[in-house]
């Protein structure tokens, strides 16, 4: 759908942990200018996806391009200058329980730059302002909700004007005002900032009203992908029970387990 | 047989700690020199682990000073010797005492403190955090803590001895009644710049065991309340029994 070049590619990646395989020849494009969901149901490793796309860890095999380059063969100093490119989300929010707002988001400035501490200020009460939390500015993280702890961790994820926002899960545990919020501020970032967003989450509705393009991860592999329209149309049973919802399917209701009957009647536990 | 194969697995594990540790060492010693361009942070964690620690440090190193003035004047006195006791004060504080105890009660204060903080960094994922936004945890958050511990502890330690001194002689002269000139004078007298460079080295060393273990075992905790835990158990447990053999080791060395 787009003529550019896409800012994310990976190609036949593989990644296994204590020998469960969570990749195994996964392919995806991430088009720049776009706000791309990954879904999929839990456990199919959406932040383990993320974790390598930005290389806290390493695929076995495969390559993953960001901006044309090889993640897995940079040097730290080159990654360190890659990152710097991008922004993350997490789950939690992740901020520094130290610091208050203000010096949370004012961290990677004043890591990486020299600028004067007027300048800082400014760029700081900009990035609240578009979170709407100017008000909040000398809370410790302690004292925010949960909904507040993930705008702040925003503000302070583009605080250094990144390419990239990388979400990882933006509404677990929001209430719906929260996570209205939340979802029109990564639909107006991308669009303000001009910046790509990839957003893992498995908020089907949520999502889908704001992503341009949906990839549904399932069995280490992407079973579909297309506009939020396509796929509520799509009519393959993997698609339809995570879309629908459904508690059983081709996505399994029980963890694999030895005979029901026969563990119910073995006297000592399972032989 | 298992147990064999548990005492080597143990053994394997130790020994792998080991390198573990003289690899972070040396990684934390490279990247010390360019702690020191940021200074404040240097300057907060000494003021975590040694401001923050004075009150135990000051009241422990009271009370030993006044067992020691008490046990101290009780066996010099069966040889007629009590004005010595001056002398054996000073020396037991200052080349046994104020070092080793003062580390167990820093591993015991700074270094738990130290380790979960640390480990809870690592399970809120604001260690990650950091990498990701490229600074790198070593140098913004580990460095500077251990560096605080390393300068704080040698001073604690002074600090331990010093009151401790004013312990002893508040029993001892005070109220045994020991002559106040011959207690200090003796002492004055008698120990010598050796004896004070063996205080110094033990507590250097000891500040540079209690917070290597400190900040290795919350930099690698497990990120879960029990692994939280267990870390800061370990690092009690493991800077205990380093300080004491280490503590030999210098001892016979300066002998």
């Amino acid at each position: 759908m787009n003529q550019a070049p896409p800012i994310i590619e990976i190609s036949d990646l593989n990644y296994a942990v204590g020998g469960r395989a969570i990749f195994s020849g996964l392919d995806m494009q991430i088009p720049r200018g776009s706000v791309t969901a990954i879904m999929g149901p839990s456990g199919t490793g959406k932040t383990t996806l993320l974790r390598l796309i930005t290389r806290q860890l390493r695929a076995d095999s495969g390559k993953v391009r960001v901006g044309g380059l090889d993640v897995d063969s940079l040097t730290r100093p080159a990654l360190y200058e890659l990152r710097r490119r991008m922004g993350m989300l997490f789950q939690n929010g992740a901020l520094l329980t130290d610091l208050d707002v203000f010096e949370n988001v004012a961290f990677p400035l004043r890591e990486h730059t020299q600028l004067p501490e007027r300048l800082i200020r400014q760029l700081v009460l900009i990035k609240l302002q578009a979170v709407g939390l100017r008000g909040a500015i000398d809370l410790m993280p302690a004292e925010l909700s949960g909904g507040m702890t993930r705008r702040v961790a925003l503000a302070r994820a583009f605080v250094m004007d990144p390419e990239i926002l990388l979400y990882d899960e933006p509404f677990v545990g929001l209430d719906p005002i929260s996570m209205g919020v939340i979802l029109r501020l990564i639909r107006r970032l991308n669009d303000v900032l001009g910046i790509t967003s990839i957003v893992v989450s498995h908020d089907v509705q949520e999502i889908s009203s704001v992503a341009d393009l949906v990839y549904l991860l399932s069995g280490g592999k992407v079973v579909a992908q297309g506009t939020p329209q396509q796929l509520q149309a799509d009519k393959s049973e993997v698609v339809r029970q995570f879309m629908g919802g459904l508690a059983d399917g081709p996505v399994p209701f029980h963890y694999p387990a030895p005979d029901y009957f026969g563990e119910l009647l073995a006297r000592d536990g399972p032989t | 047989m298992s147990v064999l194969r548990d005492l080597r697995s143990s053994a394997v594990d130790t020994l792998a700690t080991v390198g573990e540790l003289a690899a972070l060492l040396v990684r934390l010693t490279a990247a010390s020199p360019r702690a020191f361009l940021r200074i404040d942070l240097i300057g907060a964690q000494i003021y975590n682990a040694g401001a923050l620690s004075l009150v135990i440090i000051m009241l422990s190193g009271l009370f030993v000073g006044m067992v020691l003035g008490l046990q101290g004047f009780q066996l010099l006195q069966r040889f007629g010797s009590e004005e010595a006791l001056g002398t054996a004060a000073a020396i037991g504080l200052v080349k046994e005492l104020g070092p080793v105890v003062t580390a167990l009660l820093f591993a015991g204060r700074a270094g738990t403190a130290l380790a979960s903080e640390l480990g809870l960094m690592r399970a809120t994922d604001q260690l990650s955090a950091m990498e990701m936004m490229a600074v790198d945890p070593i140098q913004r958050v580990v460095v500077p803590r251990f560096l605080g511990g390393v300068i704080a502890m040698p001073l604690l330690a002074a600090i331990f001895s010093m009151i401790g001194l004013y312990g002893a002689q508040l029993i001892g002269v005070q109220i045994m009644g020991v002559d106040s000139g011959s207690f200090w004078s003796q002492m004055r007298a008698s120990v010598a710049i050796g004896d004070i460079n063996e205080g110094i080295v033990k507590s250097l060393v000891f500040g540079v065991a209690c917070s290597l273990i400190a900040v290795y075992e919350g930099y690698n905790a497990v990120p879960t309340a029990e692994g939280v835990s267990r870390a800061t158990t370990r690092t009690v447990v493991n800077s205990a029994v380093l300080t004491l053999f280490l503590d030999y080791l210098i001892t016979a060395s300066f002998l």
